[in-house]
């Protein structure tokens, strides 16, 4: 199983992202912002960061990478896809995921350990969760405020497609306290919380980051 | 040479937090006639010559695709002289 990792300009987790693949029994694969092959990958994480230092807005030009052009194409055709924090904002931007993220309401920089709520076990990157299971791990972003418009926001409640919600007070302004979505398809998950940065004890909060890997792979076996 | 701006706004329903902290920032300051504020972006192109509409058109769609995220804003362009 392999699962390419991307580093655009100003990436930070990728490495981190590599590191739960292999924790998760997976082969980590590094892919280059520039470079539009995806060397054989079954799957793709965009990680977190400040890809082109967030110039414009979040995710708006890492969008029209050459390896990103490769990655909408194969997503559409259902690869899964995980977006999390600025990948995430990348999902958004690259419309591959409804809505956008926006600055926090209070407008401070977050960094936390977050419990959030797990609320779609269906997706190619949460199965090996139980519907509302609660877990802890990382949140770390300036912008991470789900926005989208009434209808979209009916659509993804109505069809199950909310991932994972925060749990408590609202911690970025995001509507319904949406932490993550999916596509229809379940393939291409967003993630604003960092569950790479929690996957043992050692160097995370908890390790119930882990999951999120373990689920794709177990998908990926399934077919 | 001529030059297009285009004005990029976050639509009136999307929570503009910078807006608001800069409206809450003014009676600090003294200054009490805003009922409230948005922040918005301006982008300024340079172009040789006076722009043809096939270039107004290019500059439409640039907005669209680059410079702001239909998803949340609203954007205007105009010449300016």
């Amino acid at each position: 199983m392999k699962v390419g990792v991307v580093t655009f300009p100003g990436t930070l987790d990728d490495r981190d992202a590599a590191r739960a693949v292999r924790f998760a029994g997976g082969q980590a694969i590094s892919l280059w912002h520039g470079d539009a092959d995806l060397h054989g990958v079954d799957a793709v994480i965009l990680p977190g960061g400040f890809s082109y230092g967030d110039y414009l807005r979040c995710g708006a030009i890492s969008r029209f990478a050459p390896v990103m052009q490769s990655i909408i194409k194969r997503a559409n055709e259902g690869m899964p896809l995980l977006g999390i924090c600025n990948g995430f904002q990348v999902l958004c931007e690259a419309h591959l995921l409804p809505g956008a993220l926006t600055r926090n309401h209070e407008l401070h920089f977050l960094c936390r350990d977050q419990k959030i709520s797990i609320e779609n076990t269906t997706s190619a990157w949460t199965s090996a969760y139980s519907q509302g299971q609660e877990i802890v791990i990382p949140l770390k972003n300036g912008e991470g405020s789900f926005q989208c418009d009434d209808q979209t926001l009916a659509t993804l409640e109505n069809e199950g497609r909310i991932i994972a919600r925060y749990v408590g007070e609202n911690p970025n302004g995001s509507r319904n306290l949406i932490a993550g979505i999916t596509n229809e398809r379940g393939n291409v998950v967003g993630l604003m919380p960092h569950p790479e940065h929690a996957i043992d004890a050692l160097t995370g909060p908890t390790a119930d980051g882990l999951s999120f890997f373990t689920s794709l792979l177990h998908s990926m076996v399934g077919k | 040479m001529a030059k297009i701006v285009v004005d990029v706004m976050l639509k009136p329903e999307i929570l503009d937090p910078q807006g608001t902290a800069v409206g809450a920032a003014l009676p600090r300051l003294g200054f009490t006639f805003a009922k409230s504020v948005r922040q918005g972006k301006r982008f300024e192109i340079e172009i040789d010559g006076e722009p043809t509409a096939e270039q107004l058109a290019q500059v439409e769609k640039a907005a669209e695709t680059l410079l702001a995220n239909p998803v949340i804003e609203t954007f205007t362009v105009r010449v300016e002289k």
